[in-house]
This record gives C-alpha cells, sequence and structure tokens, in this order.
C-alpha cells in the first residue's frame, strides 16, 4: 500500500520529533525507524528527510552534531531539544484530535449505504 | 580493491551534488553517509555492488526535487541567484542592459539633483539637512522599480519622506545650533529606513529580509569604498597629469567631479551588490574574522585611556560623541558578521570573540553613560546629551541582550535564529529614536 504524498508530508515532524525523543539518531536511522514503525508501508523519498531535519534544527526543535561512524565517517546526529518536546507535545495533541475524528467518521462509513442515508 | 568501481560511481554521484548551490558540502557529506549506509544494508541482502547502488540513488529521490527542498530550507545559499534569476519567464528577454541604463540614469539623476541642491540653495546648514533627501529617492527608486513595489507601499515609503522633507525644511533651525546639527545627522538613519522598506519589496516584518537588508547595507559599504578608491586613483593621476601641462584640476574637482562621482557611485554599488553578490560573499566572513579581534583590541585601548584619565565629568564632549561612533561601528560589525554567518553552523570560537566583542563594548558604554549623567547632573541638560543619552541607552539595551543570547547560544540552549532575530527586531527602534530627535527635538528645544 503507497501512502498518500501529503499524509505522509504532514506527519514527518511528529513522527521524527517522537523517534528522537526515544534518543539520539542519524538520518538513516530515523528513516528505517520510521519503516520499523509503519510495517514498511510509509516510503520517504530518503533525500526529502534532510532538509526537513534542517528546518526543524533552524525551528530549534532539534540539534545536531557531528560524530563519526563505526567505518570512520563524517556523520551527523540529531537530537531533541526542550522546545522540541513541546513542539511533539502540541502535534500530539492535535494529531489525537484528527484521529478520534477520523476514528467516527470510519465509524459510520463502515454502515451499510442504506443506513447512512436514513442518517443524512 | 574489490569496490573500487562502487567508490567511483559514488565520487562520481557527489561530484554531481555538490553543483548543487543549494546543497552545501557538509550537506553532501551527510547524503554520502546516508547512501553509503543504503548501500550496505542492501549489499547485506544479497545484492551487488552495482545494484545495491542503484537500488541507493533511487531511494535517495529525484535531485532535482530534493536540491529545491533543500533551496526551500536553505534560501540564503541561493540569495544572490535569486536576486539574479528574472521574477517570471516572460521577463526572461528582458535585455540586461536595460536594468544598467536605468542605473545609470538614476546615478546621473543623483548626481544631477546634488549639483543642483549645491547650485540653488543657500547657506552650508540647510544644504546639509538636505543632502540626504536629494540621494536617496534615487537609490530607493531603483529599489521600487526592482522589486515593482504595490502602490500602498510606494505611498507607505513617500509619506514619511515627505514629512521629513517639510520637517527638515521649515523648522526654524538657529544657525549652528545643536538641534540642526542632530537633524542633520540623524535624518538619514530615517532615510535609510525607508530605503529598507523598498529594499525588501515591502515585506518589511520578514526576519529573513531584514537580515538581507542588514547584509546589503555592509555589502554596499564594500562596494562603495573600493569604487572611492578606484575613483580617487584615477583622478589622482589625472590631477597629476594636467599639473604637468600646467592646468588645474580643483575647481572641476570641486564643482563636477564629486557632486556626481559620489552620489552616483552610491547608486552604482547598490546596482554591484544586487548583480555580483558573488563576488563579495566569499570576503565579508573573512572581513568580520579580522576585524572583530582589532576590534577588540581597540576597544579595551579606549577603556584602558579612559580609566587612566580618571574624572569622567572631565571628559571632552568630543570624546563622547566619538565614543557613540565606535559603538555604532562595532554594531555594524555585529550585525554584518551575524549576516554573513550560516545560523545552523554549530557554536565555534569565532562566536566567543564575539561575545568578547559584545562584552567590550558594554563596558565601554558604561563608562559612557556614568560620563554622561556626571555631566548632566553637573551642567544640565541639552539636546546634545539628551540624544547621545537615548542612543547610548538603546545600544545598552541591544547589546546587553544580544550578549545574553550569545550566551544561551554557546551554551546550545538556543538557536542561533534567536539571536538573529533579537538584531532585526530590535533595529527599526534606531530609526524610530532617529525620527524622535529630527521631529520633536527642534521644538522642545527651541530649535536651539
Amino acid at each position: 500500500m503507497r501512502i498518500d504524498k501529503d499524509l505522509v508530508a504532514a506527519s514527518a515532524t511528529p513522527l521524527v520529533l517522537g523517534i528522537l525523543s526515544d534518543g539520539d539518531l542519524y538520518g538513516y536511522a530515523i528513516l528505517k525507524r520510521v519503516g520499523e514503525l509503519s510495517g514498511g508501508g510509509m516510503q520517504w523519498t530518503d533525500g526529502m528527510l534532510y532538509p526537513l531535519l534542517h528546518r526543524l534544527e533552524r525551528l530549534g526543535y532539534v540539534s545536531s552534531s557531528w560524530g563519526t561512524s563505526e567505518a570512520g565517517r563524517r556523520r551527523k546526529h540529531y537530537a531533541i531539544t526542550p522546545a522540541g518536546r513541546e513542539a511533539f507535545a502540541d502535534r500530539q495533541e492535535q494529531w489525537t484530535v484528527v484521529a478520534e475524528a477520523l476514528r467516527q467518521v470510519w465509524h459510520t462509513a463502515q454502515r451499510p449505504p442504506a443506513v447512512a442515508q436514513g442518517w443524512a | 580493491m574489490e569496490h573500487a568501481e562502487l567508490e567511483a560511481q559514488i565520487d562520481r554521484w557527489r561530484g554531481y551534488v555538490q553543483r548543487r548551490q543549494a546543497i552545501s558540502p557538509a550537506d553532501v557529506d551527510e547524503l554520502e553517509d546516508h547512501l553509503r549506509e543504503q548501500v550496505a544494508d542492501r549489499q547485506a541482502t544479497g545484492l551487488d555492488d552495482e545494484e545495491a547502488f542503484l537500488v541507493a540513488i533511487k531511494r535517495l529521490g529525484n535531485l532535482d526535487a530534493v536540491s529545491r527542498e533543500f533551496a526551500r530550507e536553505h534560501s540564503d545559499r541561493l540569495w544572490k541567484q535569486l536576486v539574479l534569476m528574472p521574477e517570471d519567464p516572460a521577463d526572461a528577454g528582458a535585455p540586461p542592459w536595460r536594468e544598467l541604463a536605468i542605473v545609470l540614469a538614476l546615478a546621473v539623476g543623483a548626481g544631477l539633483a546634488v549639483k543642483a541642491g549645491l547650485t540653488w540653495i543657500e547657506g552650508g546648514g540647510v544644504l546639509a539637512r538636505n543632502l540626504g533627501l536629494l540621494v536617496l529617492p534615487f537609490l530607493t527608486g531603483y529599489f521600487a522599480w526592482k522589486r515593482q513595489l504595490s502602490a500602498r507601499v510606494v505611498v507607505g515609503i513617500l509619506v514619511p519622506f515627505a514629512v521629513l522633507a517639510v520637517v527638515l525644511n521649515a523648522y526654524p533651525f538657529a544657525s549652528g545650533g545643536s538641534t540642526e546639527l542632530l537633524a542633520v545627522l540623524h535624518a538619514p538613519v530615517v532615510l535609510w529606513l525607508l530605503a529598507g522598506i523598498a529594499y525588501v519589496g515591502g515585506r518589511w516584518r520578514s526576519d529573513g529580509r531584514r537580515m538581507d537588508f542588514a547584509r546589503f547595507t555592509g555589502e554596499l559599504v564594500i562596494y562603495f569604498t573600493l569604487l572611492a578608491l578606484g575613483g580617487a586613483v584615477l583622478t589622482g593621476l589625472t590631477f597629476a597629469v594636467l599639473q604637468l601641462v600646467g592646468a588645474d584640476l580643483e575647481p572641476v574637482l570641486e564643482n563636477w567631479i564629486l557632486p556626481f562621482a559620489i552620489p552616483g557611485a552610491l547608486v552604482v554599488a547598490a546596482w554591484l551588490v544586487e548583480a555580483k553578490q558573488n563576488v563579495v560573499e566569499n570576503i565579508a566572513p573573512v572581513l568580520t574574522r579580522v576585524f572583530t579581534p582589532l576590534t577588540i583590541a581597540m576597544l579595551l585601548a579606549v577603556l584602558a585611556v579612559l580609566a587612566a584619565v580618571g574624572g569622567l565629568a572631565e571628559v571632552d564632549r568630543g570624546l563622547l560623541i566619538l565614543m557613540d561612533a565606535i559603538l555604532v561601528l562595532v554594531l555594524c560589525l555585529l550585525l554584518y558578521a551575524m549576516s554573513a554567518r550560516n545560523s545552523l553552523a554549530p557554536p565555534g570560537v569565532f562566536d566567543v570573540l564575539q561575545l568578547v566583542l559584545v562584552a567590550a563594548a558594554l563596558a565601554v558604554d558604561a563608562v559612557m553613560l556614568t560620563a554622561m549623567l556626571t555631566r548632566i547632573a553637573e551642567f544640565g541638560f541639552s539636546p546634545n546629551k539628551i540624544a547621545a543619552l537615548g542612543l547610548n541607552l538603546l545600544l545598552l539595551i541591544h547589546l546587553a541582550r544580544t550578549g545574553w543570547l550569545t550566551v544561551e547560544f554557546l551554551r546550545g540552549r538556543r538557536p542561533f535564529t534567536a539571536l538573529e532575530r533579537w538584531q532585526t527586531r530590535y533595529l527599526p527602534v534606531y530609526a524610530l529614536w532617529a525620527a524622535v530627535v529630527v521631529l520633536a527635538f527642534p521644538p522642545l528645544f527651541g530649535f536651539a
């Protein structure tokens, strides 16, 4: 199943912030984690993650530091900041409202069409 | 080497990505790390080098789209190109000489205005008050044309300009009085704010655009200085040659060359900054790095001298004004350094150096304030003292908060953008203060 592009874009920020609130990670590991969490259902264009991370950094939600990988390459690690945690909590509230509304919509939509029409 | 072909492919890919202006070398490193991780994971599932590389590249995404996304986030990297790029494709065919023609016309216009002022305005004081009013409209006009300002923004610039022009000419200033001198000194600041509104295309609320204007101002000064140096060398040589054959160039220089060359150079410099930003872009960080330590040394020397002099009430009034100028210069240096800095770069040695600069400036400012308050307590108020006191208080607030935010940034508590935002939000305060000095001081102090 392919997830719609807009949906991926909208959920990207809370996903990244949520993943980072479990601990510092570098870009590739973040993407792997997204894949695991969605059971492989969410496929991002890998390159798009980095502009997003840079934007979160500019907003002060994450901080970055250069380290080295096991192979000795330069690697940039990202960590969530207190402001990022606040933003994450805020997003979580917003998504809870959306999810609740959607849950109700799914619930009604699953009824047979005849019943639904009767309600209209 | 077993994976030589893979390495060569990654190398080629790197070279290809590096050509994108919006993707910095550090970003390429980051992307390369990602690519290699992906390749290694694919190899682990049994793909050979070639297949693993192809999958990894494909998953990284269309480079154009990714690069566009980088550009959206890092618009400062594209700053120079965005300005040079035509606004819409229909404009692309517009001949480049048109802009040059407009710039030259505006430069000549500024020269004519100054020449007319020199010819017809009687009295040095009146001319000094009007000099900015004669030149700035041409610079502002260039940006109004370039940015295609909306009618509302044009009116928003013209009305304050008209008010300023009326006030500067209708107030019955006492000849050679201090309120007149203050008005002459402060009016350009207000005019510069108006030019800034035109420069940012009316988007004066945007912090990013305000920073662009700060950067523009710094680079304008550099270009103007370069043009002035070149002009001085040329004039000097011509002078020498003409003197040998017995012709005296001095009256021509005074009456014709300088009145046209100086305002003209200002307009041309503005155009050069717009068109050829990348030439200076590499100089800006170097210049600020050279002059920040030198300025710190100067401030410390000044502090030592002031401490050695002792009795602050004895400090000469001229010295206080000079020190104000030094502090303003420090602030300009600071602002220019920040505008040239990559806001994502982690705290470094240079940021510590800047903190030292701010601290030294704060110390000088504190000494100045003490000296001023002592003078006011002893000799009472005067327009000069109030203007200087006001400027010093503004500088104190600006520097103190800058210092605090730099400390927070160095400790990793706040991003650099917080520091930038404080600068861009505070800048208009200076223009407002200048407007108060020009508009309210003369009537308050009886135009003395």
